[in-house]
């Protein structure tokens, strides 16, 4: 049911960013639109994590624009059109990030409920029976074990705490989800689990989102779109079976015949 | 004053002017944490080194300090503190509440009311509220900065979550005049209340973190809560074994080794008080 509005939500033009003489990715220009799953794919050192800190709001680009439809405001550059506690207000409203390890996306030391219910909190809920019911819900809905809501997420395995992760982004009903990696770390058939849980709340919620990974297989199952980088630039863009089944980069190419068989 | 080779309260001018800065500063935002150039003072970090140096800038010699530990005018804390203002400022000292124009305190504040030409300092170990969850202190600064709370309520949802009820007995945050979140020292929570719209100044040190807040007179003091959960004091079923009262915070005295025990007022000087006043409790336990 992904019907693609006109107006994207988020369009990334010319960006660039250096560190000192190193430049981490260059003139990556693109847009996203409601409900769209973007793939960012690469090897080690492409550039791929220094865009998605860029595009979350947590790293401000050399150069160039992010800009996203913020409710009410329409299109807005978000590094230099807001301030800092719009962006951070944003990024923890409207938006959620999915990190690789969650143990930097979670407090590990508080329970499960309490860290699904800090985005409520922090945007204002004070009743602490609607807040418990909402982390109910969402555990619920990321299959997590209803018994487990106050045992803190470091007793909890590495697939639980990345479920629990994606429940804690997305109880403030987010439209844009980044996630760095999200099923690397994790066991074959744990993968496959979460994969289907990301497709189905993707669809459910049409959430738009960004994956950045190594991992074709992921991109294959979860995206609609790809984004192919090397050495900071994209040198590929185009449909997710497009660019898997006919790539035209060499780099790409290669990329695709590398993915061991099984 | 008969302690020589001092000056006037042991710190030098400059520095307590620093402080009064510090202090003027923290008086002008309610509950803002101001830094300061704390001074090594004789005694250890823990002991009031913050509490004493607020004291030490303001004092004056009219003034008559009263100093409390725990409630307590006799512990090793507060005797101390109070003979080192003897000694080095020559000021008069008291045990009696309304009698003081500056009362240091160490976890708790006295029961009677405190009126407007009285100052109460605290001492403070840890200045910052947000402290247990985010250890990084330019993000707390950032946080109180951008007034991002949200996260001061995990720690009454985890009370609740596990407990039934926030079980954050002392050291309860509070807001300040609807702006800064704070930490209003050590004292428990029944204390709280008597914060709010206070008639007295609240002057807070930190000796080893090297900060003072303050909150100014007739100043809102609002204890976090949930509104299915409201922010409630302890309450005992016994009144105290010496002066029968029911209204004020209660020690548990362990009396022999067999586990009877009596319940007491902390307050030493609200005690002793009501007892001179003709108020005499069941004397506990035989």
């Amino acid at each position: 049911m992904s019907d693609f509005d006109d107006a994207p939500l988020l369009r990334v033009s010319g960006l660039t960013h250096r560190y000192g003489n190193t430049i981490a990715c260059r003139d990556v220009s693109f847009e996203l639109y409601p409900g769209e799953v973007l793939g960012i794919v690469g090897e080690s050192g492409s550039g791929k994590t220094t865009l998605l800190d860029c595009l979350s709001g947590r790293l401000r680009p050399s150069t160039g624009e992010v800009a996203y439809d913020v409710r009410g405001r329409g299109l807005l550059d978000i590094h230099r059109q807001l301030s800092e506690p719009e962006r951070r207000m944003l990024m923890r409203t409207d938006w959620g990030i999915v990190l690789q390890d969650p143990r930097e996306g979670l407090r590990m030391r508080v329970s499960a409920g309490a860290n699904v219910g800090e985005r409520l909190m922090a945007i204002g809920a004070r009743h602490y029976g609607e807040i418990r019911a909402q982390a109910v819900d969402w555990m619920e809905r990321v299959e997590l074990d209803l018994a487990r809501i106050d045992d803190p997420p470091s007793t909890f395995s590495g697939g639980m705490r990345q479920r629990l992760q994606i429940a804690r982004n997305l109880v403030t009903g987010p439209r844009l989800v980044f996630m760095d990696e999200p099923t690397s770390g994790l066991d074959v058939s744990v993968q496959a689990r979460l994969l289907d849980l990301l497709r189905r709340l993707t669809r459910e919620l049409n959430l738009a989102s960004i994956v950045v990974t190594h991992d074709l297989g992921v991109v294959r199952l979860l995206s609609h779109r790809l984004i192919v980088m090397r050495d900071g630039e994209v040198v590929e863009h185009g449909l997710t079976d497009r660019v898997l089944d006919d790539p035209r980069h060499p780099y790409t190419q290669l990329l695709v015949s590398s993915i061991l068989p099984v | 004053m008969n302690a020589t080779g001092y000056n006037f309260a042991y710190l030098d001018e400059q520095t307590k002017r620093m402080i009064r800065r510090a202090i003027l500063k923290a008086v002008a935002i309610p509950g803002y944490q101001v830094p300061f150039g704390g001074r090594e003072m004789p005694l250890p970090y823990g002991w009031g080194t913050g509490g004493i140096q607020v004291t030490a800038s303001i004092i004056g010699a009219d003034d008559v300090l009263k100093v409390i530990d725990q409630g307590a005018d006799d512990t090793t804390n507060a005797v101390n503190i109070r003979r080192f203002f003897a000694k080095t400022a020559g000021v008069t000292t008291t045990e009696h509440t309304t009698d003081a124009t500056i009362i240091q305190t160490r976890h708790r504040i006295p029961e009677v009311l405190l009126s407007a030409h009285q100052t109460i300092v605290y001492q403070v170990p840890t200045p910052e509220p947000l402290r247990w969850i985010e250890p990084r202190e330019a993000e707390t600064r950032k946080m109180h900065a951008l007034t991002e709370y949200g996260i001061m309520h995990v720690g009454l949802y985890e009370d609740i979550a596990r407990f039934g009820r926030v079980t954050t007995s002392y050291n309860y945050p509070v807001r300040v005049n609807a702006r800064y979140v704070m930490s209003p020292s050590p004292i428990p929570k029944f204390d709280n209340p008597k914060m709010d719209q206070m008639d007295a100044l609240q002057l807070f040190g930190a000796g080893r973190e090297k900060r003072v807040y303050a909150i100014p007179p007739h100043t809102s003091v609002e204890s976090l809560d949930f509104e299915d959960h409201p922010f409630q004091i302890e309450t005992w079923e016994e009144r105290c074994a010496l002066c029968d009262a029911d209204d004020s915070f209660l020690d548990e005295v362990i009396t022999d080794d067999a586990g009877t025990r009596m319940h007491v007022c902390s307050d030493s000087d609200y005690c002793r008080d009501r007892q001179e006043a003709g108020h005499v409790g069941d004397g506990g336990p035989e």
